[in-house]
């Protein structure tokens, strides 16, 4: 068994990695994606890596990452499992390796070569022993207390220090228990024994972790402590090397690592797609029809599969969108949903329902279209090897898991992958579902409006506007994070950087959140526009500008617009310009300035390449048609 | 398993560590003779071996393995015992 069971497995990797090495240099870059997405053991992933480190990524492809690891501990062993792990979720991981033990001096008084490095994201790793003194067994209560609220209190400073030093995201490793119990099940009768201060500490470093907006790395909950003979924590390996996470694990580390990395840098997946039959219920409801499917109490593999319903419902209801793809008949699946009284989920759970005789392929395109979603944000759940490896084949970016034959393990198979990793979770998050049912129904309204006017007009929308507000930060810096397609710079910014933009006299940051007959579909767009070394202090270039593809094609564009202008000519500022940074997947806004009215100017000195620009003199311009109702944030 | 097959496998782990298809050991070999072996390779090789003879070395034995000589007559003491 694999400690990362839902990544295909490969046979030898030796001959795998010389076929690799002999490709032309053009196909050797794919090659070596390819074999990132293969479960390989820690020799293997370092092979890898070096040969991945020889090859030139395009970074349409890969977004180049820059992420410092500080410990208390040895790390080297882990850099080429968490480079390979990158390449896996779409990052080419760029690391700095602070020497061990040095993390305290780099926090407190910088570090020339770190500084210089100019971290995005600094790892820090601890052990107990780094932050807690050896503590007396007779310390009481109240003394291990407040042994810990001053480790906390010093791990905090440190996130302080990495976003005041760097600008930069703190990702916090939970502690690891390096000490056995001396009690055993009645250890909390001991404040003072390790086991017990090793939980503590990680209870409050996850409340801290929170409320700062620090990332977790939690390895404490996400790698077993034991594999086969194999321990998490080896103490030969400690005494030796000072390694805290033993190199057998070291792939399953890099894979953690490169999840919440992903997460935060906007490549989680967003949507999961299911199968039906024997995937959310046993047996196939168009040849057992739907009284005879295995599903629900009475049986236990009934109550396997409602578990498993249970768990997907629970994703949809934190913000996983959710989608079906099903070769069946539509109305056969469909009063499945309607009418089977174990079902957990509803049909008005799942945001795109694809039941037919088309391959899985096609449909899963189709999916991605209609919600306008990435085809690399979806997640494929099929207990058809066949349909999974098709998938695999002509979908390579279409996330696919090896799954176990037993459905009752589905859910922890889906959960250890960390596909849905997340770097907040806001309100928003919770209406989505809701949200993305709502725009079912709008689609309906759609075909039932004779004209797109009357459409819009129909819909009684009403965009409120305003900088953002402190409220709302956090779900900006997301949107900023995660928006790739509807994205016209891709400027990513964490919400340290976002607040200096906020507390900048030369800049305005805009958010909108847009409300209609329907519902509230939350904080949308972002616009951030500011002055510019070079251009003139009469005209703003606009940095930022985003929305959620959830409100395409409503006239928000120029709405958010005519508030921008606004503003502008309140500061006196005759003109702006807009700048479009063509990646993999912005194509859909290469016009948008030009539908805008702008026009075509040559490229700003000092631009990226490939950037291009456009103009729009304000100061005469009459405000552009819209059908939304402006609102200003209270 | 023979001594042959000791070194034939032992080869095999090292050529892998050291990504190098060339790796050509004998007893004499010691760390100065392949590119790239520090002390963190070193555990690396140590767990490799550790991993494909499937034995446990004791703390106390990396520290007296002067050569590769040492190291195949500690993995053949360990798949003895």
């Amino acid at each position: 068994m694999s400690l990362m069971p839902w990544l295909l497995p490969l046979h030898d990797p030796g001959a795998a990695l010389r076929e690799a090495r002999a490709l032309d240099e053009t196909a050797r870059p794919a090659a070596a994606l390819r074999l990132a997405m293969h479960d390989l053991d820690a020799i293997a992933t370092q092979r890898l890596d070096r040969f991945a480190a020889a090859q030139h990524f395009e970074a349409t492809e890969i977004t180049p990452i820059r992420v410092a690891l500080l410990g208390s501990h040895t790390l080297d062993h882990l850099a080429p499992a968490i480079r390979v792990g990158g390449l896996r979720h779409g990052l080419a991981i760029e690391l700095h390796l602070g020497g061990y033990g040095q993390y305290r001096t780099a926090l407190l008084s910088g570090d020339p070569a770190l500084d210089a490095f100019a971290p995005r994201y600094v790892l820090i790793a601890l052990d107990v022993a780094a932050v807690l003194p050896n503590a007396p067994m007779a310390t009481t209560r109240s003394e291990t207390d407040r042994l810990i609220a001053d480790a906390v209190a010093s791990i905090r400073d440190g996130w302080r220090r990495i976003r005041s030093r760097w600008s930069a995201q703190p990702i916090q490793q939970t502690f690891l228990p390096q000490s056995p119990a001396l009690i055993g099940s009645n250890e909390a009768l001991l404040p003072a024994s390790p086991t017990m201060l090793c939980d503590r500490l990680n209870a409050a470093v996850r409340d801290a972790a929170a409320e700062d907006g620090a990332l977790l790395l939690d390895v404490a909950t996400r790698m077993p402590p034991r594999h086969g003979d194999d321990r998490l924590y080896d103490p030969v390996r400690w005494y030796q090397a000072k390694q805290l996470v033993n190199p057998v694990f070291g792939p399953l580390y890099g894979e953690l690592l490169a999840q919440v990395l992903a997460a935060a840098q906007g490549r989680a997946r967003k949507c999961l797609v299911v199968d039906l039959d024997n995937t959310m219920w046993g047996g196939v409801v168009g040849d057992d029809g739907m009284e005879n499917l295995k599903l629900g109490q009475g049986s236990a593999e009934g109550e396997a599969y409602l578990a498993f319903q249970l768990y997907v419902r629970r994703l949809a209801e934190r913000g996983v969108i959710l989608s079906v793809c099903s070769k069946n008949d539509h109305d056969v699946a469909r009063g499945v949903f309607d009418s089977h009284p174990e079902m957990q989920l509803g049909y008005g759970d799942v945001a795109c329902f694809v039941a037919n005789w088309q391959d899985k392929a096609t449909n899963l395109r189709t999916i991605a279209a209609r919600l306008n979603i990435g085809i690399d944000s979806l997640v494929f759940v099929d207990d058809n090897p066949a349909e999974r490896d098709i998938v695999r084949r002509e979908l390579p970016m279409v996330a696919v898991p090896e799954l176990p034959d037993d459905v009752a393990f589905y859910p922890e198979r889906i959960a250890a992958a960390g596909y849905f990793e997340a770097a907040a979770i806001t309100g928003d998050d919770f209406g989505r579902g809701r949200s993305y049912a709502a725009n079912v129904q709008r689609a309906t309204a759609l075909d039932e409006a004779t004209d797109m006017e009357g459409f819009l007009r129909s819909l009684e929308m009403t965009l409120i506007w305003g900088p953002i507000t402190p409220l709302d930060r956090m779900r900006a810096a997301q949107l900023i994070n995660k928006s790739n397609q509807f994205n016209l710079t891709t400027i990513r910014r964490s919400e340290a950087e976002l607040e200096q933009v906020l507390r900048d006299p030369g800049a305005v940051a805009l958010g909108f959140r847009l409300r209609d007959r329907f519902g509230d579909n939350g904080l949308i767009s972002v616009v951030i526009a500011r002055r510019d070394a070079a251009l003139p202090d009469d005209t703003w270039l606009i940095d930022t500008w985003l929305m959620s593809c959830r409100v395409l094609g409503r006239g928000v564009e120029a709405a958010a617009l005519s508030v921008l202008i606004d503003m502008l000519k309140a500061r006196g500022i005759a003109a702006v310009v807009g700048e479009y940074r063509p990646t993999a997947r912005n194509a859909m806004v290469e016009r948008h300035y030009e539908t805008l009215g702008f026009t075509p100017i040559d490229p700003l000195p000092g631009a990226e390449q490939g950037a291009r620009f456009w103009r729009l003199a304000i100061a005469d311009r009459p405000p552009p048609a819209h059908h939304l109702e402006l609102e200003m944030t209270a | 398993m023979s001594r042959d097959d000791v070194y034939a496998a032992l080869t095999d782990v090292m050529r892998d560590v050291f990504d190098d298809d060339d790796i050509v050991v004998g007893p004499d070999t010691t760390a100065r003779d392949i590119a790239g072996w520090d002390s963190q390779a070193h555990v690396t090789l140590i767990v490799a071996a550790e991993q494909r003879f499937g034995v446990r070395f004791r703390t106390a034995e990396f520290e007296s393995l002067r050569n590769v000589g040492d190291f195949v007559a500690l993995i053949e003491s360990r798949l003895a015992a």
